[in-house]
């Protein structure tokens, strides 16, 4: 039996101790706002929070997530209101909206490490997640939005 | 989208004729269904089924009346008004992230003089003889169907005011609707729109002439790029549904072992060991492996299972003994070697004007240069998937398609059941790109559901899956042989375009380019150019070959774009004044007379090849990118223009290339002229994606095969741009356009084409290196 908390609720699981993390939140527990994307940490997607850092769920056992507290993009605010979940809202960043909950589970780790993050602090920790949308820039700028710093290049969007 | 009887039959007419055939236009079946429970939307309108009798009159064919089962501008289809005055707006189009949902809801909203806040959007189910055209591609949603969601708005409108009149006992002509509210100005009097919904709904549909649109001036919404996206909340917080995260009571989860080659078949399987994984449910054979496949399974063994991951790992353990088929040998660098060697020599002559031969003869130099595009995937970001039911005989499928109707009668046919016992419910798609638009996976599901007495099924494509099962964009060589004049001007131009048809999945081997995709960028090339040739030599596919996001553009545009620099360059001309000059000066073509009868299925009188928009984005991102100025060393700027789905777009890049041959993209200039734009936020946003997308291919993506298989899995193999690839500027130019009734162009593609020549032609002007063959990855390393 393998105990761990989601969301600040205490889970125990006595299935697959190899099965990824991701398929242990969407199939197990419904919480589908993690995405499946590669199954091999390549695009994000799958991005949550595991002890307060950002992982890939996909290639995570729930063995290696015994103990441990995991925020999905659902726990991450109590409203939907976290700063980057606000940023995400007014500058229009997603078009699909697959990959985002994952960049936004990125993007939240990152300014909890580093604040005022710059554009190349942004693309190092960012590149791990892909939107084939290509919604970069505005990911870009909402982050500094989320920083309350303004743009590095403003552009003249909503 | 295609329906592959009439399809067949096209494909017999063009062997028998050389001239060019209609492939847009196909008509399908369907079947009417209830609407639910609101309040305005309670039956399917008299006038719906007039126009089912009317449409089958008309010769019409251009524009939605082209399109299978055409258009519904019918308020009782498309909006419903609750007593507590929420608007529901039904969308007909399939969400892919061009934001269709949110700017089809206001379009309504606005001619509705609805409050925006009280404004809903539910998504249809496929049903187009309910609802009209509902295949989302070709980037049409808007094009096609704005004017007619106004019209469905306006309408609605004039019958809650009618309704407010009957209540009041005056004139309806007295009656004003604004913001939700409805007004009779001499008495004081007011109602809102939930107060009179119901007795709005049982007055008639007004005649469609008697319905005034609004002024645009009168807008609040259309054209004012205010609205934020309708989902943003559901997404941002991962509420938002896609098909892979649909669920339902007591659903197992399935994936499918699929033939490696297309074409492959099972030869035998042992699950001994599948069976062994705890979890697993069931394993059963899915028939396939035909060519061409159409939008039907590849065959292989599914595997059921309790959860994705037990489903994966039996998929594992399975021991499947394959027949590769016909295509076994597929390899793409000796298919490469066969595209050009056709295109070397003479092929079917798709377009002639003047005499190229002679011109030759008498031109002062000559120049020849053959550009390669190779296989892409879409690679959505959510894979293909879908969850299917079958109770009571019926079968009811959750899917994340562009085209449901198409989805819809796949299921049919190959379920066996009859038209109304199908239904198809569509999710948000997480990317589509083309992909979606065919709907194999869905097939798979419904036969998944069947073989577990119908209990509910999702059925989930790995990334695996997905690259190297695409309907992967075609694989081309395109040769251009030009003759100057002393200025250097071309006086003889041939081009050869060499590549697999789409038309493979549809029929069996046809050997040329259809003219929707000679008409991408090919025979409707509009330099002016007296002595023209176009040729498309034969070409037979070894793969599944399908739409990717502006299709055949791509290659002819790269290959035009890039050869017309190339020109310059010899000419010692600047890139942009050459390319002006080439264009020529504004004038309007009638795309018929340059040999394309398609051009996107628009009729050609309200929609010609106009040169002054042409030229027009093409000085405008001259101007955003401040062309001419002097560079960093290292840095270059190309530029490139191209007319696609009826509207012009021109792209200027900033590359630098450093000295181990990596190159940087750091600025683009994109202008779009796409007509009157009715929501300029999500024009900006999908040219913003475009940039990225055309990067991807210039860049790093590419599909190959060896021994009939991709050898590309994930997105370690093929590989897409990533944030730290994207440019740091991105600078979108709209070109205005403040007439609501001119004909709408496309946005969805149309920003892609000239992506990858502008920065080919930048990488030229910053290391004097031509690169003719996509993508650049470390072409100029060495």
């Amino acid at each position: 039996m393998i105990k761990l908390t989601v969301n600040g609720a205490e889970r125990s699981f006595d299935g697959d101790p190899e099965m990824p993390l991701l398929w242990y939140l969407r199939d197990e527990l419904g919480l589908t706002g993690t995405k499946f994307g590669c199954g091999i940490a390549q695009c994000g997607a799958c991005t949550v929070h595991l002890g307060g850092t950002a992982a890939r769920a996909c290639i995570t056992p729930v063995s290696a997530a015994e103990g441990q507290e995991i925020t999905t993009i659902e726990g991450l605010s109590p409203d939907g209101n976290h700063p980057v979940q606000v940023a995400w809202r007014d500058l229009n960043v997603a078009q699909c909206g697959y990959c985002q909950t994952g960049q936004i589970m990125q993007a939240a780790s990152l300014l909890k490490d580093t604040p005022k993050p710059t554009d190349q602090q942004i693309d190092e920790n960012m590149s791990g997640n892909i939107c084939r949308c290509g919604t970069y820039p505005r990911i870009r700028a909402a982050i500094h939005q989320a920083a309350g710093q303004a743009p590095a290049s403003k552009g003249d969007r909503l | 989208m295609i329906h592959e009887a009439k399809l067949m039959a096209e494909l017999a007419a063009a062997k028998d004729s050389a001239g060019p055939v209609r492939l847009d236009n196909f008509s399908r079946r369907g079947v009417l269904g209830g609407m639910g429970a609101l309040v305005l939307a309670l039956s399917l309108s008299d006038r719906a089924k007039a126009d089912e009798g009317a449409s089958k009159e008309k010769e019409k064919k251009f524009g939605a009346d082209g399109m299978p089962n055409g258009w519904r501008d019918d308020p009782k289809i498309f909006v419903a008004i609750a007593k507590d005055g929420t608007v529901t707006v039904t969308n007909h189009r399939s969400e892919m992230g061009q934001g269709v949902r949110t700017s089809i809801a206001f379009t309504v909203a606005d001619e509705l003089e609805a409050d925006w806040s009280k404004v809903k959007v539910v998504q249809a189910w496929g049903e187009e003889t309910h609802f009209g055209n509902q295949d989302t591609d070709g980037s049409r949603s808007l094009r096609h169907f704005f004017q007619h969601f106004r019209h469905a708005g306006a309408a609605a409108r004039l019958m809650l005011i009618q309704a407010a009149a009957k209540q009041w006992g005056v004139p309806a002509s007295e009656v004003k609707a604004e913001n939700h509210v409805l007004t009779h100005a001499k008495s004081g009097r007011t109602l809102g729109y939930g107060d009179v919904a119901e007795a709005a709904a049982s007055l008639p549909v007004p005649a469609r002439e008697s319905v005034q649109l609004k002024k645009p001036e009168a807008f609040r919404y259309i054209g004012k790029g205010k609205i934020g996206l309708i989902d943003n909340h559901d997404i941002t917080t991962g509420k938002a549904i896609y098909a892979l995260d649909v669920k339902l009571d007591g659903m197992l989860y399935a994936v499918v072992a699929r033939p490696a080659v297309y074409g492959g078949k099972v030869v035998s399987f042992d699950d001994t060991e599948a069976k062994k994984v705890p979890g697993v449910v069931k394993i059963v054979k899915i028939e396939g492996g035909e060519i061409p496949s159409e939008f039907m399974p590849l065959g292989g063994i599914a595997v059921i299972a309790k959860n994705t991951w037990a489903a994966m790992k039996g998929r594992e353990a399975l021991k499947v003994t394959w027949d590769d088929g016909p295509n076994a040998s597929y390899d793409t660098d000796a298919f490469r070697k066969e595209l050009e060697a056709a295109a070397r020599k003479p092929g079917k002559v798709v377009r002639v004007a003047g005499d190229v031969d002679a011109a030759m003869k008498t031109a002062k130099s000559k120049f020849e240069a053959e550009y390669f595009v190779p296989h892409l995937a879409q690679a959505p970001m959510e894979p293909p998937a879908a969850v299917a039911r079958i109770k009571d005989g019926a079968c009811e499928v959750w899917a994340c398609t562009q085209g449901p109707q198409a989805a819809h009668d796949r299921v049919v046919k190959r379920l066996n059941l009859p038209a109304d016992k199908v239904r198809v419910n569509v999710t948000l798609l997480g990317g589509g790109f083309g992909r979606k638009s065919k709907p194999d996976y869905v097939v798979e599901a419904a036969l998944c559901s069947q073989a577990v007495d119908g209990q509910p099924v999702k059925l989930v494509w790995t990334r695996e899956d997905d690259i190297q099962h695409s309907y992967y964009h075609t694989i081309s060589v395109e040769r251009i042989e030009a003759g100057v004049d002393d200025k250097g001007m071309p006086v003889a131009w041939l081009h050869r375009s060499v590549a697999p048809t789409i038309g493979s999945i549809f029929a069996p081997d046809p050997k040329h380019e259809l003219p929707f995709e000679l008409g991408m960028g090919l025979v409707n090339n509009p330099l002016a150019l007296k002595n023209l040739r176009f040729e498309n030599p034969e070409a037979s596919a070894h793969t599944r070959i399908g739409w990717f996001r502006s299709v055949s553009n791509i290659p002819h545009a790269f290959a035009i774009q890039s050869f017309v620099a190339e020109l310059a360059h010899a000419a010692g001309r600047d890139p942009k004044d050459y390319l002006l000059e080439l264009i020529g000066p504004a004038r309007k073509i009638d795309p018929t007379e340059i040999g394309d009868v398609w051009n996107y299925g628009e009729d050609p009188k309200r929609y010609p090849v106009d040169t002054g928009r042409l030229r027009r984005v093409i000085e405008t991102v001259a101007d955003g990118a401040k062309w001419g100025r002097k560079l960093e060393k290292g840095r270059g700027l190309g530029i490139a223009g191209h007319y696609s789905f009826v509207t012009y777009t021109a792209v200027a890049a900033e590359v630098e290339v450093d000295d181990k041959g990596q190159v940087k993209v750091h600025a683009i200039d994109i202008a779009v002229d796409c007509g009157p734009q009715v929501n300029p936020e999500r024009v900006r946003s999908q040219m913003e994606g475009a940039v990225v997308m055309g990067m991807g291919l210039a860049l790093t993506s590419k599909i190959t095969f060896k021994n009939g298989r991709a050898e590309q899995a994930n997105y370690d193999g093929y590989e897409v741009i990533r944030i730290d690839a994207a440019p740091k500027v991105v600078r979108v130019h709209l070109v205005p356009s403040n007439d609501y009734n001119a004909p709408l162009g496309g946005v969805g593609e149309p920003g892609v084409p000239p992506v990858a020549p502008a920065i080919a032609n930048a990488v030229f002007a910053a290391t004097g290196r031509r690169v003719r063959e996509l993508p650049l990855r470390d072409q100029l390393s060495t």
